[in-house]
């Protein structure tokens, strides 16, 4: 005790850091700190260049840093950062994913700089600034590295080991996203208007995340998942606080998949924000989220589930229904797809709350299978376009597929997978978080699940019709052709779409082997 | 933790005879009888332009190819005694994670196979007749991929070994139905009949994936062999809820009561479309599953008294509705309604059922698919004319026509000897065995639908063939060319001798039962010939009033005002009013309601449906208001709310 | 023993005791004199410089400005106990804290080199 007290006197003891562990998340910060540097120091003409290889070849980089850290399993930094199963799967569907992400975001096609993103972020849009900054060749080549940035954070967030670095990386990967979303190069003012608002019910939501860390902590005298976890077994006096702390954590974190009622950003910041970053946070951010609230779940505070999980139980009903039935009324692509998003952020909470191993390899297939399905779904969105614009209100989408069958044609297919339709990755992991559900006590959430999904189905199948068998308005909407980033993005995401429906067994095979967290 | 695995090996005993063994010889080769169609579908949907010019004839190719491997797997089944008729062809291992094993398999067994060589017999050739229907429509490649992709689907559905395998055949013909009722969607009625047939097959959709996750939930697997082998240690309750959801899906694929409003208006798809999938083949697949699953609903006698009823109804219902409608597309539409009627009443009855369901099943794909034929070639011989108001007298003109639809028609009234008779018969028979007050009602309703079908399929047959002519001035009503005109004759030879070669000699019978296990024997509360004598009576009986109102008297061009009935069962006895008072009015009241939007702009982009969908940007959203005080409202309510509610609790 | 929250609670009890009676307070007693300076942005400091182009916005240099200042102000916080422990910390927090710097620095860099120091 005294030793510890004037600790100036003893011995300095550094903590033993597994590097092979922590690599991936070294590479990503390495890599976006590069791109600050190219930012600062490279001429204008090469950054655009320079930032996309330094990103994609961190990004690759990093997935294999992934793939080494299998031999270095364990509890690192102090018992911060934990490397397991889970951790290392979800960090792989990340840094998959980001790459789609990174190669969606670049597309500039015949522009000077990725075209998603406004030439100059600080100028107020329609201002003299704004036209002299495109007039000189400006490119916001800054997304980049902010991207790198979120990754990291995203790769920290399913890894954490106590609640602090949770919320330092819940911080990490926010941030970076709050000033992307701020960014688009068309309706900038809704682009700003969408920013401050995730920014302003962010950081709301991170006090609730702080607040319930903190409640935990009187109740357990630790951050550490693992001491919480020991604590729940004993009295100790402050056991009014576990609850209360379990649900203001759980909001933190509900807030960043966007479960009902934390739900009501999802639609205007996915509708304002530049399509690449939606597909973007719509993917990778739900799948750092969904990590996070496993681990805290599952390691953390499992065995108190009977007094909270009733709560849980309401927001994935809330919000497998909200989703469904609001997006009904949806009339721009963007909020519909936000609307799904929150519809399948309920999804996979039914899966979650299976509380069991099943219910934690259900939820990582899902995760992989909707990022996919969405990042491309997103990449097609920016290619439909009206003069300038993107084309996002449903009513332009009528009669492309006669115009546009091969685009129409897969965007139809991600609908169908979106609605779960057998052979496509939708169904797959439909099925496996319904039947975990079901296996583990939670029939009545995969009966709602169900009828949420018909629901839902027919939002999909209302923008197929409008697609294929209405005649177009005019024939001033047209598909963009998409430049070999676009393409490929598309490509893969459309293909692991078919690929997970009709041969899930790899995957789900890998997810059942990497469901068991390191307690 | 459920560890099932399931794959040829181990798979359980079958109800009946023989055990499952797994597929050798030819029907190893079973997987190519959805891969060749398939591939079809694949090369002209995306080929493109390129396969403009040799796309259809390719599909028709590939589909008799499928018919050919169908032919010989049935034959080689032929040479193996009945025990040894059940194998299983394991594919893949579809699912094998954690909790959940599934092989993706195939089940080549007497019942499959029989459904394997109506749906590439009848299709084939419906493809062929196709070739001349569609000649001059520039979309031909498109129409031919989805018919290719529907028979691959349909094959799926009938050879799959699990529910879960089944259930993306079931989505995937409701898919290539969907994209070809819609396919002539230059018209917007046509695109809304889509959709009402959509919204239709999600109920049952839903109703499929329940039954099929609380089978998991049970039994802990999904296969057909598995899920038989679970039903004895099964409790009741779970077992009846399955069987109601299984009806559920069957019902709206099969249009019964009360999900059958999207048929009539599935006609809008081009007729060769409504002759394969809406008559004879698709629509069937719920008495498929029927049967497929009669161990489940033999477990169950409340959900088979439910499959009973609906079959009951609807084939009343079909029957009432054919005959106040004027358009002949209708009229057989509702006609294969209250057929099929039949067959769910048949199935429903237990195994004195199962072989007669079937039968009428296989039948009924001759004779209607004949039919429909026939309606599209006097379509084509008048102008896309379907008001039978205006035909009249074509049996001079279209000769060929008139005598296949006369077998047709002589097929379905049930007059021995053409097929309809030796199975309608039975099911008439069957539904008179038992006690108390299930004969009466059951056989009754069967007895007067034979009566009532005698009359509106006279009524069709003469207002189109028979009586004086009321043609429109500019049509030249004119024979079909050979390409249609051969399918036509070869299905009513269907028609005309399938019934005589299965019935009597009881082939159908021994041949099922490795699947559904022998019927027993049982008495009709009438006696049989009695019995036979009286359906005979009531059927000339309906023929002959038909002749009265529409061969010997004059019919009226235009459609009189008629009595309350005959309104009614114009308008489908107001199904889809009462459709729309029960699920969309609330549907649209919860949507609304939720979302606060006022009703003032609701935009037409979708059609029938958009009252229920549709919306402006115009509206005013009070709880999405786009102001970031409110969300964070939302938020600490949200918060409060549960926070509240756990406190309260504990 | 009471409780050790006890006296937490009624310090929170103190603090917004505090805060209701001032605000409360102030509108009650406080005398109402009205003048252009109240109206101002910052009523007990300079006027913001310089005024905005377009109309009343506060110009961003100065926020820029007071940020990078704190950057470098926490970084000072981290550096002065390694300072005064630096003798017992050895070689391996002298590489943390060298890498920590040259983190601050590459944000600095681009500060620098894309002219957020420029003021005109």
């Amino acid at each position: 005790m005294i030793a510890s007290l004037s600790g100036l006197t003893t011995e300095f003891v550094a903590t033993k850091i597994n590097y092979g562990a922590v690599l991936p998340m070294l590479v990503v910060f390495g890599a976006a700190m590069i791109g600050v540097l190219v930012e600062a120091f490279a001429p204008r003409a090469v950054r655009y260049g320079a930032q996309v290889g330094v990103a994609l070849v961190g990004l690759v980089a990093a997935f294999m840093a992934v793939v080494l850290a299998v031999g270095h399993q364990g509890s690192t930094l102090a018992g911060a950062v934990v490397i397991d199963g889970p951790a290392l799967f979800l960090q792989g569907t990340i840094l998959a994913l980001s790459v789609l992400s990174v190669l969606a975001m670049a597309e500039r096609f015949d522009g000077i700089g990725a075209d998603a993103f406004t030439a100059q972020g600080a100028a107020a849009p329609g201002s003299p600034q704004e036209s002299a900054a495109v007039r000189a060749g400006a490119t916001t080549t800054e997304v980049f590295p902010l991207t790198m940035f979120a990754i990291g954070g995203m790769l920290l967030f399913p890894a954490a080991g106590d609640l602090l670095t949770m919320f330092v990386a819940l911080e990490v990967l926010s941030l970076p996203l709050y000033i992307l979303s701020g960014l688009a190069s068309r309706r900038r003012l809704l682009s700003q208007e969408a920013s401050l608002k995730y920014f302003l019910l962010g950081a709301f939501s991170s006090a609730f995340f702080l607040f319930g860390a903190a409640l935990l902590f009187g109740y357990s005298g630790s951050m550490d998942l693992g001491v919480i976890a020991k604590a729940i077994g004993t009295q100790s006096g402050m056991d009014g606080l576990l609850v209360p702390g379990v649900l203001l954590v759980l909001v933190g974190l509900l807030f960043k998949i966007g479960a009902v009622p934390f739900h009501s950003w999802t639609p205007d910041v996915y509708q304002g924000a530049p399509t690449p970053v939606t597909g973007f946070m719509a993917a990778c951010t739900k799948v750092a989220a969904f990590g996070a609230i496993l681990r805290f779940v599952y390691v953390g505070v499992g065995d108190s589930r009977w007094d909270w999980a009733p709560a849980l139980w309401a927001v994935a009903i809330l919000t497998m229904v909200v989703g469904a039935v609001l997006s009904i009324t949806q009339t721009d692509v963007k909020r519909l797809l936000a609307y799904s998003s929150i519809a399948h952020a309920g999804f996979v909470l039914t899966g979650l709350l299976a509380f069991d191993r099943v219910g934690v390899s259900s939820v990582m297939f899902y995760v992989v299978a909707y990022g996919f399905s969405t990042i491309a779904a997103f990449a097609i969105v920016s290619l439909v376009r009206d003069g300038g614009s993107e084309a996002t209100h449903l009513s332009q989408w009528a009669g492309l597929g006669r115009t546009h069958p091969i685009v129409a044609g897969a965007f139809a297919f991600l609908l169908l997978a979106f609605a779960g339709i057998p052979l496509t990755s939708g169904f797959t992991a439909k099925f496996a978080v319904f039947s975990a559900a079901i296996g583990h006590g939670a029939t009545p959430l995969a009966v709602v699940g169900v009828l949420a999904s018909a629901i839902a189905a027919f939002v999909y199948v209302r923008v197929i019709v409008l697609m294929y068998f209405t005649e177009s308005g005019g024939d001033s909407v047209r598909v963009v052709p998409p430049s070999i980033l676009t393409s490929a993005a598309v490509t893969i995401g459309v293909a692991m779409t078919l690929v997970l429906g009709v041969v899930p067994a790899p995957l789900l095979d890998l997810a059942s082997r990497s469901a068991l967290f390191l307690r | 933790m459920h560890l099932v695995q399931l794959s040829a090996s181990s798979a359980v005993r079958l109800a009946g005879a023989g055990a499952a063994q797994p597929a050798s010889g030819v029907t190893s080769l079973a997987w190519l009888l959805v891969v060749l169609p398939l591939l079809g579908a694949a090369i002209l949907l995306f080929g493109g332009r390129r396969t403009n010019r040799f796309g259809p004839a390719l599909a028709t190719v590939l589909s008799w190819a499928s018919f050919g491997i169908g032919a010989v797997i049935f034959l080689a089944m032929l040479g193996r005694s009945a025990d040894q008729r059940v194998e299983v062809l394991s594919l893949y291992s579809w699912i094998p994670a954690g909790g959940f094993q599934l092989e993706a398999g195939m089940l080549v067994d007497p019942l499959s196979m029989a459904f394997v060589l109506l749906v590439t017999f009848v299709g084939s050739l419906i493809l062929v007749y196709s070739l001349a229907y569609m000649e001059h429509d520039p979309d031909r490649r498109r129409f031919f991929g989805f018919l290719n992709l529907f028979v691959a689907s349909m094959l799926l559905l009938v050879l799959a070994d699990s529910y879960l395998l089944l259930y993306v055949g079931w989505e995937g013909v409701g898919l290539a139905s969907y994209l070809l009722i819609g396919f002539w969607n230059q018209i917007p009625a046509n695109a809304s009949a889509a959709n009402k047939a959509f919204v239709a097959n999600r109920v049952g959709d839903f109703g499929m994936s329940v039954a099929i996750m609380l089978m998991f939930a049970t039994f802990g697997t999904v296969t057909f062999a598995g899920v038989d082998a679970g039903v004895a240690g099964a409790n009741q309750g779970t077992l009846t809820a399955i069987g109601l959801l299984l009806l559920l899906g069957a019902c709206s694929k099969s249009a019964q009561f009360p999900l059958q409003s999207w048929l009539g208006d599935a006609m809008a798809g081009p007729t060769p479309v409504s002759a394969l999938i809406h008559a004879a083949t698709m629509v069937t697949a719920g008495v498929y599953l029927v049967v497929r699953s009669h161990v489940i609903f033999e477990g169950t006698p409340t959900a088979q008294t439910f499959v009973v009823v609906a079959g009951a109804i609807t084939l009343i219902f079909g029957a009432v509705v054919g005959c106040a409608k004027d358009d002949v597309k209708k009229v057989l539409a509702a006609s294969t309604m209250s057929q099929i009627g039949y067959m769910m009443l048949a199935a429903g009855l237990g195994p004195v059922g199962y072989v007669f369901a079937i039968f009428h099943l296989l039948n009924h794909g001759f004779f209607k698919a004949g039919m429909f034929l026939g309606a599209g070639s006097v379509m084509h011989g008048m102008n896309d004319q379907v008001d039978m108001r205006r035909f009249g007298n074509l049996s001079g003109a279209m000769k060929i026509t008139w005598f296949t639809f006369g077998i047709g028609w002589l097929s379905i009234l049930g007059v021995p000897p053409f097929s309809g008779f030796f199975s309608k018969d039975k099911i008439i028979e069957a539904a008179f065995i038992g006690e108390g007050w299930r004969p009466w009602v059951f056989g009754g309703a069967a007895l007067i639908g034979a009566a009532i079908t005698a009359f509106y399929m006279s009524r069709l047959f003469f207002m189109t063939f028979q009586g004086e002519k009321r043609w429109p001035r500019d049509a030249h009503p004119h024979e079909s060319p050979r390409r249609m005109t051969v399918p036509m004759i070869v299905l009513a030879t269907g028609s005309a001798f399938l019934g005589l070669i299965l019935g009597p000699t009881n082939a159908i019978a021994s041949w099922l039962e490795p699947v559904t296990g022998r019927s027993p024997e049982g008495e009709p509360v009438i006696a049989v010939p009695v019995l036979m004598s009286l359906t005979l009576l009531l059927v000339a009986g309906g023929v002959a009033l038909a002749w009265v109102q529409y061969w010997r008297d004059k019919v009226p061009v235009a459609a009189p005002a008629g009595s309350l009935l005959t309104r009614a069962a114009r308008q489908d006895l107001y199904q889809d009013d009462v459709n729309e008072a029960l699920l969309m009015r609330p549907g649209l009241h919860l949507t609304r309601s939720l979302v606060f939007f006022d009703s003032r702009g609701v935009d037409g982009a979708v059609g029938g449906l958009a009252a229920l969908i549709g919306g402006t940007s115009a509206r005013v959203r009070r709880v999405q208001n786009g102001f970031v005080r409110s969300y964070a409202l939302t938020m600490l309510a949200g918060v409060v709310v549960i926070l509240g509610a756990v406190w309260v609790v504990q | 023993m009471t409780n050790p929250y006890v006296p937490l609670l009624f310090l929170a009890a103190c603090g917004v005791g505090f805060a209701v009676v001032s605000v409360l307070g102030l509108s009650f007693v406080g005398p109402r004199r009205y003048n252009r300076a109240k109206v101002d942005a910052y009523e007990c400091g300079i006027e913001p410089t310089p005024q905005a182009l377009g109309g009343g916005k506060v110009p961003v240099k100065y926020y820029l400005t007071a940020m990078l200042f704190i950057i470098f102000d926490i970084e000072s916080v981290f550096l002065y106990p390694f300072a005064v422990a630096f003798s017992k910390l050895g070689l391996f927090a002298l590489v943390e804290m060298v890498l920590f710097i040259l983190t601050v620095f590459v944000a600095y860099a681009y500060v620098w080199r894309r002219g957020g120091l420029e003021w005109d």
